[in-house]
């Protein structure tokens, strides 16, 4: 680790937790959480975890903390980002800030809730059980003694999102969780923040998107952490489609109980620079986890992620594909690590991640990593980076596609693997036609 | 179809070619006139792929002496694309693969690049399903054969009846089948043969490139040529096929060697 003193970190600020909801636990993980931001070191790619990914630029930026003054957009400006799985069943956030005019929550059926999480600090009336449900779990998944960025996020914790289902509840449709970032005049660092809690047996499908409206420069620092009970499933769909000026760092911490279900597709398309750590833990018996990721790049774009697969207890199944597209001069740089550990007797593991280069000056860095302590696992990896196919081009060229297209297609069919992995059909439509609508493709 | 009079539409003279710098093509000449078929039979290695893939525009294939006009144009001034478009069509021995492109998005993108080129209206989504499900019933292809990704998991007939139903809806001039025939079994040859005797017409011609007299029993060729070595040896009618069947290909290419 590197020493991280001398490096300003502006988007730090002060703690603005409102004082209404100054619940005394909360202040006690925000105090935490500050004496870790201000004790860990900033990364930098002298760190392993950090080699490809330098963060001094989103250091470099000084931005707005004032979150006071976000300026909400109308409702027409939101239409396009609706999702129609998720009608009347999401909540908005607006430059970090809570937009209740911009959510709705009509929609949900009986046993599953959203609220803003500033509204269960205090645990008292209605909604008793769900503040009891994000005492017991907020900040205790995503690792803010560890990592720079979780403690950032938590320091400056006023709000978020809490997603909370009953046991046994399945849920049609999916519910939407956005975060929006506007177009205003000063750069402005966001700490987004969400806690899932899926109730033993529940089924769930969760969009969580990180979005931007204008072009101005935002550093978006979110964490999620989702807790999957026994013989749950929960499907949790991650878009980051921020502008090209915009900073993005994620940190989604998952723990799955006893036969439950955690499957994931994170898409990153957007920001000058992103980085996404996903960490999952197999934390029972029988728990099973897909993660599949897509980073589809183009210009000076770069897009990092880590994942890390943490099989803590036997029978656990994992699947994983991961797939870099990268045109320009982008580089995407992925690391899966695959921990089983001693106690993860017939883990089943399996990861694959391809990258597809579609110009010269585009680079992919993709390694597995598995670190086995069981003595009876199966644990396959596979890791690829190639061009477009000769063959297949020429196949549609002499079907009378100009060669553009051609690559296009190809292109395309590539992303859409992991693309129609999501479970949201309107979804999966919308990205489809942006993908092949992109310049530059 | 024999008619003198019929336009010519290849006319390939002293061709020569390599891959990766080795001679395949050494010489070849033919002619192909509108509403002919042709078959140009040969043994293993005699340049009859290098052929078909030499018209279609491979970019892994060098042209090195001799030219190819079709209908009187400078085949080799035309890309890939642009050979398509004007209506040279090359069913693939191998056909490719491709997971995540839908076979009806693939067929629908393909025929719109030619209406475009002939300044025809693009069909939408919803008019081209008319048309393909239609064409598809010409190679008795299951509809739901539309929505599965181009030629992936499909078995080998299924590969070759996708070749000629992309024929049909793209409607070429000059169509050559490479080993359409090669590892069909009876039912499916007979599919295949089928969908392209529905496609003979006058204004188009077919050149099938085969091993196998078999094929020939299925679409009765107006010519016949037996290539070696990079070269047409010997051309003829149907008769031609006939003999080669029982007199095998050392016939031709011992007596040349003979001579």
């Amino acid at each position: 680790m590197t020493a991280s003193a001398g490096i300003p970190f502006p988007a730090l600020g002060t703690t603005a937790l409102p004082p209404a909801a100054g619940a005394a636990w909360l202040a006690e993980v925000v105090e935490a959480a500050r004496a870790a931001a201000a004790r860990l070191p900033v990364p930098t790619p002298r760190d392993e975890a950090w080699r490809f990914t330098d963060i001094a630029q989103i250091a470099r930026q000084s931005y707005v903390v004032d979150t006071s003054a976000a300026s909400v957009p109308d409702r027409d400006a939101l239409a396009p980002l609706l999702i129609e799985e998720a009608t009347d069943a999401r909540l908005v956030f607006v430059d970090g800030v809570f937009a209740p005019g911009l959510s709705a929550t009509g929609g949900l059926p009986q046993g599953v809730r959203l609220h803003p999480l500033s509204a269960l600090f205090a645990a008292d009336g209605a909604n008793g059980a769900d503040a009891a449900a994000v005492r017991a779990h907020l900040a205790r998944h995503a690792p803010f003694e560890s990592d720079f960025f979780s403690a950032l996020n938590t320091a400056r914790l006023s709000d978020g999102a809490a997603v909370v289902c009953d046991a046994g509840t399945v849920v049609p449709g999916a519910v939407h969780l956005l975060f929006l970032s506007t177009g205003r005049t000063a750069p402005l660092a966001v700490h987004p923040r969400l806690l899932v809690v899926a109730g033993a047996g529940s089924e769930l499908t969760l969009v969580e998107e990180h979005a931007s409206l204008g072009e101005s420069i935002v550093f978006s620092n979110a964490v999620a952490e989702c807790v999957v009970g026994a013989n749950a499933s929960l499907r949790h769909v991650r878009l980051q489609r921020e502008n090209r000026a915009s900073f993005h760092v994620g940190r989604c911490a998952a723990s799955v109980a006893r036969d439950g279900r955690y499957a994931s597709v994170s898409l990153n398309i957007g920001a000058r620079l992103s980085r996404l750590d996903l960490a999952v833990t197999l934390d029972g018996e029988g728990a099973q986890a897909h993660l599949d990721g897509l980073a589809l790049i183009e210009a000076r774009q770069h897009s990092d992620t880590h994942t890390l697969l943490d099989h803590a207890k036997p029978n656990g199944t994992s699947r994983q594909l991961h797939k870099c597209v990268c045109d320009g001069a982008a580089h995407a740089v992925f690391n899966g690590r695959i921990l089983v550990r001693p106690d993860a007797q017939r883990t089943d593991s399996a990861q694959q991640s391809r990258g597809l280069l579609l110009s010269p000056k585009a680079q992919v860095n993709a390694k597995p990593q598995l670190e086995i302590f069981a003595d009876d696992v199966k644990a396959a990896h596979g890791a690829t980076v190639g061009q477009l196919d000769g063959d297949e081009l020429f196949y549609l060229a002499s079907r009378g596609l100009p060669l553009a297209q051609a690559r296009k297609l190809l292109t395309y069919a590539f992303a859409a693997e992991v693309i129609e992995r999501i479970p949201v059909r309107s979804l999966v439509a919308r990205l489809a036609a942006q993908v092949m609508a992109r310049s530059g493709l | 179809m024999i008619d003198p009079t019929a336009a010519t539409l290849l006319e390939v003279r002293n061709l020569h070619a390599t891959v990766n710098g080795v001679p395949i093509l050494k010489g070849l000449d033919l002619t192909v006139r509108a509403g002919e078929v042709h078959a140009i039979m040969g043994p293993n290695g005699s340049g009859k792929s290098t052929f078909s893939k030499v018209l279609a525009g491979h970019p892994a294939y060098e042209v090195t002496g001799g030219e190819v006009l079709f209908e009187g144009r400078n085949l080799f001034e035309l890309e890939a694309d642009a050979r398509a478009r004007a209506g040279v069509f090359l069913a693939f021995q191998y056909p490719v693969e491709i997971p995540g492109v839908t076979n009806s998005a693939f067929l629908r993108l393909a025929y719109n690049a030619k209406a475009t080129e002939e300044g025809r209206d693009e069909l939408d989504p919803l008019e081209f399903d008319d048309l393909v499900r239609e064409k598809a019933k010409l190679v008795e292809m299951d509809p739901s054969f539309l929505d599965r990704s181009v030629n992936d998991g499909f078995s080998g007939g299924e590969k070759k009846r996708n070749e000629i139903l992309q024929m049909a809806i793209l409607e070429p001039k000059l169509a050559i089948l490479d080993e359409t025939d090669s590892g069909l079994d009876i039912d499916a040859l007979r599919i295949v043969a089928g969908g392209v005797n529905a496609l003979a017409a006058p204004g188009r011609a077919i050149v099938m490139i085969t091993h196998y007299q078999r094929l020939l029993n299925y679409i009765v060729p107006d010519h016949v040529h037996v290539m070696a070595d990079g070269r047409i040896l010997k051309s003829g009618d149907r008769s031609l096929a006939l003999e080669l069947e029982s007199r095998g290909y050392d016939w031709v290419t011992g007596a040349r060697q003979a001579a």
